[in-house]
Parts: structure tokens; sequence; C-alpha cells
């Protein structure tokens, strides 16, 4: 007797319309082209920086154009949630173990954040912000 | 003999689509299984997915309309079809209690044991399909070679270097240091995460969650000493880093085990090996 199992293949492109698990990791990839693009935006600014101060008073005066700004926020809200994803998995990769007990996972995850926030704080104070 | 995933019908009812269906069996029997006077019966419809490998080539769905009573689960729901309906649907069950792992199911396009799918949690017309990412070898019946052979390539068991002789007594082990892994112990080789995982789906090659995670456990023992041997495998392109966090093996999980985690720890553990291996003077993993 011949088998002929049934294989059924996952749609290449369409996979993560199954369930919104799926969408939510999309999601969270897409967001790391934000914090990509941003980064690429700063190595530009270096590059205007060593050429000149004419150069860099022109990067600046783009930086305040509407299509930046909304560029801007577009790259924060995403920084924002990538770095959430990322803090939260902080938990399953980094377990802490005292005695025969595990650290609840929100205090891992919740030190992160902790020193998220002090470290940008600092970063605002250096640049003057606050 | 492809066949695509079709959409979840609606959780209002519906047929699920389009598809053209032979009209539903029907007991018309109130349920033959003992029952008390006080619990409450309903008439559930399943929309089963067949295969039968000598005759189809490709697979249909086929609906059934069986008197239930509510407290029963998806697997009582089939066992009643298979018993008053339709003798030629198969599927796999053994414990019925969340134990055994072999009920697997896609329910509602959910990789769920179908022992521990309540029917009063369902509404409609419940989708019942094999587990996804697997060959069908009929009806709902999966071919788990794939996964066998990969787990026997991570080495689920305790390696040791030297055998101890019996008077030389047991492994002693500290709760503290069983509590290392223990979570990680109570897969029931049930593949669900393999079915939730599209990682398994898109690349085959992937050694999957389950796996890995046996690894993990047996890497955390106390007792062994075979993380090298087991890290061989695991710490490649097909093992660990085939994963990219999707997250999806952990919430399906019926033993609530969170394979992710034991992955995202292997990788942590495979870089600092490549660390220690390829950057430190005379380093060894």
């Amino acid at each position: 007797m011949s088998r002929r199992p049934l294989i059924r293949e996952l749609p290449p492109t369409r996979w993560f319309l199954r369930h919104p698990r799926y969408l939510r990791y999309m999601a969270r990839e897409v967001t790391s082209l934000f914090v990509g693009a941003y980064c690429v935006l700063l190595v530009i600014a270096m590059q205007r920086l060593s050429a000149g101060p004419v150069a860099w008073q022109e990067f600046l005066v783009a930086l305040r154009s509407p299509a930046s700004l909304v560029f801007h926020l577009a790259a924060m809200a995403a920084a924002f949630y990538h770095a959430g994803t990322w803090f939260n998995a902080t938990q399953k990769a980094m377990p802490l173990q005292i005695g025969e007990d595990f650290v609840p996972g929100a205090y891992i995850s919740g030190a992160h954040y902790l020193v998220w926030a002090v470290l940008s704080l600092v970063v605002l104070f250096v640049a003057g912000v606050i | 003999m492809n066949a695509p995933f079709p959409p979840p019908p609606s959780q209002e009812g519906g047929d699920g689509g389009s598809q053209a269906m032979p009209a539903p069996y029907h007991d018309g029997l109130p349920s033959g299984r003992p029952s008390g006077k006080t619990m409450k019966e309903r008439l559930v419809q399943l929309e089963v997915l067949r295969y039968n490998p000598d005759t189809d080539t490709e697979a249909h769905f086929q609906r059934y309309e069986v008197m239930c009573q509510e407290e029963w689960v998806v697997l009582d729901a089939l066992n009643k079809v298979k018993e008053s309906i339709d003798p030629t649907l198969n599927y796999r069950w053994s414990c019925h209690m969340a134990v055994c792992g072999s009920c697997g199911m896609m329910i509602n396009g959910e990789p769920k044991l179908s022992c521990h799918s309540f029917l009063r949690d369902y509404e409609g017309v419940i989708r019942v399909e094999p587990l996804t990412h697997f060959p069908v070898e009929r009806d709902l019946v999966t071919a788990p070679d794939d996964f066998m052979e990969k787990l026997k390539r991570v080495k689920p068991y305790v390696i040791t270097k030297q055998k101890k002789p019996i008077e030389a007594g047991e492994y002693k082990q500290t709760p503290a240091q069983l509590m290392k892994f223990r979570q990680y112990s109570m897969c029931i080789n049930c593949m669900l995460c393999y079915a939730a995982c599209p990682e398994y789906g898109l690349t085959p090659h992937f050694v999957g969650p389950a796996a890995l995670t046996l690894a993990h456990r047996y890497n955390l023992d106390s007792r062994d000493e075979g993380r090298r041997e087991r890290m061989e495998v695991v710490a490649t392109r097909e093992g660990v880093w085939e994963c990219t966090f999707v997250g999806a093996c952990s919430e399906v999980c019926p033993a609530q085990v969170d394979p992710a985690s034991a992955l995202q720890q292997l990788k942590i553990v495979g870089s600092i090996d490549w660390i220690v291996e390829h950057l430190l003077p005379g380093g060894k993993p």
C-alpha cells in the first residue's frame, strides 16, 4: 500500500495573518527598521559635523522640517515599543535563582525599565534639556 | 498534494468558507454516555479535516453534528462522533488528562490538546484540523518522525563521563539544583509548540522548541556532563539561532514549560561559549 502523507504548506507571505500573536511579532520586527534608520541618521549627523559649521547648520535646519519631525515621532514610538519587547524578554533570558526560588520575572524586567529611565534622565541632563 | 491553510470559522458560526461540503452527519440520539440528570446537553457542530492517503489527493472538511454534554471536551465530542456516527474518523489520544501529549490538534486554528479544550469555551462550528507543520497521515493523525529524529539528536538524557558503580550510591541533587531545570522537564512532547512556531513551518530543518528545551533541561542538570555534545547541535544555524523569538511556543504550551525562555538562555550560553573559544587565549567552552 502506497502511503501519501498530506503536506500542508505554510503560506510564505501570509502566515502572520493567522493569529494576532504573529502580527505582534511582525510589528516588533518592523520597529527595528526605524531604530536602524535612526542609527543611519546619527552617522549622517557626524558626517555633517565633520564637514564644517555651514554643513552642520544646514543639517539642523533639515531636522526641523515637517517630514523630519514626523520621522522622529515615528522612530521614537517604534523605539519605545522595541525597547519594551526587549526588556520584557529579559526575564525569560536571564532568570535569577536565589536558593530554590526564582526572582519574579516582573522584577527583572522592571529593573531594566528603571535603569533605562535613569540613564535617559542622565542623558537629558548632560544634554542640558533638564 | 499541497493544500493551503483555510481560515478558521468565525466564533459566531457559519460554514467556515465557501467550500462545498456534504450535508452534516447527525447522530440524532441523546448522549450515549452515562450522565447525571442535571447535566446540560448541547448540539455541537464539528468541522473535521478528513484525508485518506490511499484514495485522496486533497483534504476536505466533514461536518458532524453531535449531542454533547456541556462539560465535555473536544476529544469527547470526537469520540462520540466515532462511536455513533463515523467509525472511519482517525485521531490519536490516550490519557484524556493532558499528560500523554497524544491528542494535539488545531482547534479553530489554535494548537491545543483536544482533551484539554472544553466545549463550553467554543461557540458555533468548531473546526478541528491536524497539527500544522507536520505531514498528515490520515484525518487528524500526523507523522511525528521529524520531531522524534530531532529529539534524538539533542541527546535528551543524562550523560556522564564515567559510570558510577551501584555500590557508590545514588546521584544526589539538592532541591535548588532540581528547581534549576524542573520547569523544562515538564514537557510532554505534544508538539503543539512546533505547530505554533512559524520558524519551524517555514524552515523545517530548525531543530525546534521542544527538542532544544529538553537539551537545555539536561544541560542544567547538575548530574550531567554532556553539555558540549549537545551544544554541537544546539548552537548552530539550524539549532537555536534559527529561533527569532516569536514566543508562540510558550503561549500554546499546555504544560507551562516556556520553551521560548529555554531557547533565549541557550542563545546566551552559545554566545559565551563562542567568546570563550574564539576570543580568549586557550579558551575552551
